[in-house]
């Protein structure tokens, strides 16, 4: 090959891999453009201020992308309203799924984590029956069960209890938590990484294995600590079927905040003029979620990415 | 040791597994009665007497204490809300000696309450839990105390209650470590899971409840299983006509919703991990963005935005390629059905595709790049080393995720619930025609009160779902070489 052909075909070699570059930038943007816009959308909702000629407030949803007027009444609206004889619910839903959050959080990772390790470092009659019962389980839909816990929880008085209807909050973070051990596989994969040496010389000095836990596996499973925290505490923000199963259609005071902006929607009353109002509420949850998320992202990734190849 | 048990191949899913252990203990047990001290045979008769006899004070009150507790709970049947537990909850499983209640009581000068059957079923299988939970903690008295009638032969002292809770942190630590969760599966998922299914067989819908009285219903067999084909009872016309429909949408759906997030997400992170790209973290961050967001926001923002009175409508309507509103996503009868199940698919891509991306640009990075160095010198071009190296290599990794995430799109109530509630309906169904089985199930509980019908739903997505669980997952690598990470 001559030199000269040579150099012709590096430089349309390197014209084809800018074209095909030009080329990815411009599908790139297009397709995050088409993944933001429903969520541009509903922030543009959330701040839409119109009123119709005769001075009524337009809520529901219109034909326009970009809001004709911008205004923060939507969210002052959100925050005083009385919705379902609730008064200024919505503040009252934050606050129970905080709540609720917080404690499923700790329980959860609690549980991720110490089943994680038995299954991955620990050695005993049952280790394996009891990874196999727990795949078997985790494929029987979780509605079927969803029901029956219901049941299970109205008969020890821990939801539908008109005396005591703040306990369904009670019952909720129990169906939330008490499974969660079976969730164990991502952690446990991240265990399995862990040499085994660091565990047996340990062991050789003399550690027990609960020390072994506290002070080696622990210390090096921040990540998958992280990890875990992060997928509980988001998980009664974003779940809304089970909450609204458990603590009930007519208990609203107790209800989540996604039970409650699904309910504006799509409730015993539904108000599609409170369409804008709903918009507000999904800004106000989503911001510190997303935040969370972005802040914590390398640890998610990482969880993400562990779970693929275990399974 | 026992060498068949050695010899068998560990790595398969065996029954010998499950029931080995039983076996074992089973063999065990006229053994510690012949050779265990007085003590031993005591205890199988009272809980801790063998503690008692090895001065093991604390550990034989507890076990003791347990097995009072135990058969009090049997045999003076405490009752809640009216339903006992204990040996009559034994005796309510038959669901035969219930009454309707209601009759005005004058000694007491209230109205009787009824029997509640589904409290029955449950209490039943709660008190049936009890019982299997005695012989276990009956097994573990009788080896508590056989093991220090060892100890005593070979010279040692036997534990005291402070060693032995020294034990759970080490030797025993599992134990103390899977208890708690042990116990909440149990309540949480076995038992509801396991009442469900007994619900599949019983006539307990609300229809039906109505003509027996408010909390009463009976078990009919397999006639809820028979109702798919020959469609009696009060759901049978709906579960004939509509069941294989569902069916049939919800493999077509898990297919596609799982194939056209995968590569679609595989080619993103293609897209973004270009080399030459600037900017990598940018988009990635846009595309993470979009996870951060709780579904039930993204997904009703979508359902709003592709609605009736929407943006996406007046787009289409002032470009002139449509004249009046299309229903995207069936929420009005009449509404086309493929349309929607169209659209639905393509909606869950644009949830599901960042996650995929996400999850393969790790493993995108991790193929080793002297392999297309050599495929690059043979003068194989980028498509082909595409389809030969990169996409073999993602594939094998991701076996297991794409079987999970297969299962999970068969059960993924979210996407179909909030985006199209099932829609379009039809007159006269509960099932619409983008509803799942799980969205079905749903409905027909929630909605309808059938709660028979429900549990038959689930019991086929569970046999649908495991089938293929089970199948594919005991040949994947990741299962079989499980115990090469130990």
């Amino acid at each position: 090959m001559s030199l000269m052909k040579k150099g012709k075909k590096v430089r349309s070699q390197s014209r084809a891999r800018k074209v095909s570059l030009g080329a990815t930038y411009i599908l790139l943007v297009v397709l995050g453009i088409i993944w933001l816009v429903p969520l541009i959308w509903i922030v543009l909702s959330a701040f839409r201020c119109e009123y119709q000629p005769d001075g009524t407030f337009i809520g529901r949803v219109t034909s326009n992308f970009f809001p004709k007027a911008y205004g923060l009444k939507n969210f002052t609206d959100l925050f005083t309203a009385t919705y379902y004889g609730v008064p200024k619910a919505f503040p009252r839903w934050m606050l129970n799924t905080l709540i609720i959050a917080i404690i499923d959080c700790i329980i959860s990772t609690f549980l991720v984590l110490s089943v994680a390790y038995c299954m991955s470092k620990l050695k005993f009659k049952l280790r394996k029956p009891f990874m196999n019962i727990s795949m078997i389980i985790g494929l029987f839909p979780g509605f079927m069960s969803m029901i029956a816990i219901y049941f299970l929880l109205k008969s020890i008085g821990l939801t539908g209890n008109p005396s005591h209807p703040e306990y369904s909050v009670i019952g909720l973070i129990l169906a939330y938590s008490a499974g969660a051990g079976l969730g164990f596989q991502v952690a446990k994969g991240f265990f399995d990484v862990i040499p085994n040496a660091l565990v047996e010389s340990a062991k050789l000095d003399g550690c027990t294995n609960f020390q072994i836990f506290m002070k080696i596996i622990l210390p090096l499973a921040k990540p998958i600590i992280i990890y875990q925290a992060l997928m509980s505490f988001t998980g009664p923000w974003m779940d809304f079927i089970f909450a609204k199963v458990i603590i009930g259609a007519d208990n609203a005071a107790y209800w989540t905040v996604s039970v409650g902006l699904y309910s504006l929607l799509f409730g015993t009353h539904p108000d599609t003029n409170l369409f804008t109002q709903f918009a507000a509420g999904c800004v106000v949850v989503a911001v510190p979620i997303v935040t969370l998320f972005m802040f914590l992202q390398q640890y998610y990734v990482e969880g993400v990415t562990a779970g693929a190849v275990k399974g | 040791m026992d060498s068949a048990l050695s010899k068998a191949p560990k790595n398969k899913l065996n029954l010998r597994d499950f029931f080995e252990p039983l076996r074992k203990s089973l063999a065990n047990f006229g053994k510690r009665f012949a050779d265990g001290s007085l003590g031993t045979k005591l205890s199988h008769f009272i809980f801790g007497a063998g503690n008692f006899y090895h001065k093991q004070y604390i550990k034989g009150a507890i076990f003791l204490l347990l097995q009072l507790a135990i058969l009090w709970f049997m045999i003076f049947c405490p009752a809640v809300n009216g339903t006992p537990y204990g040996w009559k909850a034994l005796a309510n499983l038959s669901l035969k000696n219930v009454k309707e209640g209601g009759e005005f009581d004058p000694a007491t000068g209230h109205f009787s309450a009824g029997s509640d059957c589904k409290l029955m079923i449950l209490f039943g299988f709660v008190t049936i839990a009890v019982i299997i939970i005695y012989f276990l903690i009956w097994n573990m008295n009788i080896g508590s105390s056989y093991k220090a009638d060892m100890d005593k032969k070979i010279g040692k002292k036997p534990t005291t209650f402070i060693e032995d809770l020294r034990e759970l942190l080490d030797s025993k630590f599992h134990v103390l470590m899977l208890t708690p969760t042990c116990i909440a599966a149990m309540v949480f998922t076995i038992l509801p899971t396991i009442f469900m299914i007994a619900l599949a067989f019983t006539t307990y819908n609300s229809q039906d409840m109505n003509d027996l009285g408010t909390n009463l219903f009976h078990w009919n067999g397999l006639q809820n299983f028979s109702a798919v084909f020959t469609g009696e009872g009060s759901l049978g016309v709906e579960i004939k006509n509509r069941f294989l429909p569902v069916l049939g949408w919800t493999f077509i759906w898990a297919i596609f919703a799982t194939l056209t997030c995968y590569f679609g997400g595989i080619i993103l992170a293609l897209l973004i991990n270009k080399k030459g790209l600037k900017g990598k973290k940018i988009f990635r961050t846009v595309f993470i963005f979009t996870i951060a967001v709780p579904q039930f926001i993204s997904l009703l923002a979508v359902r709003n935005l592709l609605g009736e009175y929407g943006p996406f409508n007046a787009m289409l309507i002032n470009a002139g390629i449509i004249d009046k509103a299309v229903g995207f996503l069936g929420l009005h009868v009449g509404d086309s059905e493929n349309l929607a199940k169209v659209m639905v698919i393509i909606v869950n891509m644009w949830v599901g595709v960042p996650y995929t991306m996400l999850m393969t640009s790790g493993i995108l990075m991790n193929i080793p790049t002297d392999l297309y160095e050599a495929a690059r010198v043979d003068g194989a071009s980028t498509l082909k080393m595409f389809f030969k190296i990169t996409l073999p290599y993602v594939i094998f990794v991701t076996t297991p995720y794409l079987i999970s995430s297969f299962v999970g799109n068969i059960n993924s109530f979210n996407t179909i619930f909030l985006l199209t509630g099932g829609g379009p309906t039809y007159t006269g169904y509960q099932a619409g025609g983008t509803d799942l089985l799980v969205t079905w199930l749903y409905k027909v509980t929630i909605d309808q009160g059938s709660y028979n019908t429900g549990a038959v739903i689930g019991i086929f997505t569970f046999i649908i779902t495991a089938t293929i669980t089970l199948v594919t997952y005991r040949r994947s690598k990741a299962y079989n070489e499980e115990d090469t990470f130990q």
